[in-house]
């Protein structure tokens, strides 16, 4: 089961820079622990975050067993034009989550 | 004779070793200062990296290495011609060298990312961002890392 | 955003200014981890009542009831600042996963929720989240007393391997270092909190249980009567102080 908490306003001016947020529940386990028996724990993290706008992509990150479990990503885009910005995080073990918010420009 | 086994070896260069030996498994390869060097080179290649415009927010000190707040911001008229198209984040002590890499362009308005990122140990960490002219600049930070007194014993 | 912290930030120090010298373990934070725990947007804590306020809203068990069937959630505020309480249909002391966990076997007959379980522990943060802001209030009920007085005892006694009591260190030592971080007064101002050594929200449980292993005592297990008498104490010894569920601590 996922979880993801979005920040992003619901109304924009044309034109307008605004920050958008984005956090997600995953364990981010970086393959360089080991558990209890000893034995490394398999590394399952996300590897690609993105964020599209009307399907136009404003941003994408890779990301390494370096970034926190349950990543935070706060970042900023242009608002261009009403519609839906989408999230997409993709990683290991088929890990893959899309999450959208509608937003309007005027 | 007390203290030496048949090899001639002493009893304290034996429990040197095998405390040695016992510690090995459990600690991880570390990146170096020349392995994050190398994953700079990778993306850098053999431009110049200037200083300046890249500034690198992170806490000189946090009392734990799991969650550590850093923000990159690069001043840039991120326009169609001239902006930051990428920046990558390195530090220099965790088992590996990357952070994370991070692709913009004129449509996020700022050249802003913050997230948080996982910390083995106090160490320095460099961002670098490249523009759509070719350029890289950078900045670093040295992050002091504690840990919580009472910890969770998994066993 | 950053002014209403720092304004945030100034009263809240205020108000600790004058009589009340306790310190809550978010003030012995570095600023890092307070703006963490101030921004909501920002709050991993924040993750989890999110899906406490889901699960909610779900029906579940045989009587196919969602917590929202029986309760408004303008009813859960002040709930959590006044818990652990003696249980209504007994007399034993009952902390806020204990009241959940009893009431989705009770009340909708579905299985029950494991303790620390993400689905328990995300309805104690949203439950929890109802009273931030108000003040820590335990009940004045005299049938808590001999349990608030076991919890003083075990506070006091010394135990483990390494001989310490809770006292000796959140008492007599508040505010100095141990492994290079300050020492908390321990006060349960943030429960369920997110912990970055757990990287998860966890529970007071699960803190006390770190406390124990910490200075090598054997833990009690986790449906232990021991538990829920020191957080009687604990919350009775931080009465008045602001509940800031869900925290944020290292």
């Amino acid at each position: 089961m996922t979880n993801v908490l979005i920040n992003a306003p619901k109304t924009a001016r044309k034109g307008e820079v605004i920050e958008l947020k984005a956090l997600i529940l995953h364990p981010m386990e970086t393959g360089f622990r080991p558990g209890t028996n000893g034995r490394i724990i398999p590394r399952n993290i996300i590897e690609r975050f993105t964020a599209s706008w009307n399907g136009s992509e404003i941003l994408r990150m890779d990301l390494s067993p370096a970034i926190s479990a349950n990543p935070f990503v706060s970042f900023f885009a242009v608002a261009t034009e009403s519609g839906k910005i989408t999230f997409r995080w993709t990683g290991d073990e088929g890990f893959a989550v899309e999450e959208s918010v509608a937003i309007d420009v005027a | 004779m007390p203290g030496t086994t048949k090899r001639g070896t002493t009893r304290r260069t034996f429990i040197a070793g095998a405390t040695l030996v016992s510690v090995l498994p459990f600690a991880p390869a570390h990146a170096t200062p020349e392995a994050m060097a190398a994953a700079i080179k990778e993306v850098v290649g053999d431009n110049a990296i200037r200083e300046g415009r890249v500034t690198l927010d992170v806490p000189p000190l946090i009392e734990n290495g799991n969650a550590v707040p850093l923000t990159v911001s690069v001043e840039s008229p991120m326009s169609e011609a001239d902006h930051v198209k990428a920046i990558h984040v390195f530090n220099e002590k965790n088992p590996q060298p990357h952070v994370f890499d991070a692709r913009l362009g004129p449509r996020n308005g700022k050249a802003v990312i913050a997230t948080r990122i996982k910390l083995g140990d106090s160490q320095k960490i460099v961002a670098i961002a490249e523009t759509s002219k070719g350029e890289f600049f950078s900045a670093s930070a040295d992050v002091i890392v504690t840990l919580a007194a009472c910890l969770e014993d998994l066993t | 955003m950053a002014l209403l912290s720092v304004v945030f930030a100034a009263s809240f120090a205020m108000a600790q200014v004058g009589a009340d010298k306790r310190r809550s373990g978010y003030q012995d934070m570095g600023q890092a981890l307070q703006k963490m725990q101030d921004d909501d947007t920002a709050n991993p804590g924040m993750l989890f009542v999110q899906l406490g306020q889901q699960l909610w809203a779900k029906p579940a068990g045989a009587a196919n009831k969602s917590c929202a069937d029986c309760h408004a959630v303008a009813d859960m505020k002040s709930v959590a600042a006044r818990y652990p309480a003696i249980a209504r249909d007994g007399d034993k002391p009952i902390d806020l996963e204990g009241r959940i966990r009893l009431c989705r076997t009770a009340n909708q007959q579905a299985e029950p929720l494991a303790p620390e379980s993400r689905d328990l522990l995300s309805l104690a943060a949203f439950v929890a989240i109802q009273s931030r802001g108000l003040p820590i209030a335990p009940p004045d009920d005299p049938r808590l007393t001999p349990f608030r007085e076991q919890g003083a005892a075990i506070y006091q006694r010394r135990q483990g391997q390494l001989n310490l009591s809770c006292a000796i260190c959140h008492d007599d030592n508040a505010g100095k270092k141990l492994a290079g971080v300050t020492i908390p007064e321990a006060h349960p101002t943030g429960y369920p909190l997110y912990r970055l050594e757990w990287q998860a929200l966890g529970s007071l449980k699960r803190r006390l249980r770190n406390c124990l292993i910490g200075i090598r005592a054997e833990a009690y297990p986790y449906d232990a009567v021991e538990y829920v008498a020191l957080e009687i104490y604990l919350m009775d010894r931080a009465r008045g102080m602001r509940f800031e569920a869900p925290g944020v601590r290292p």
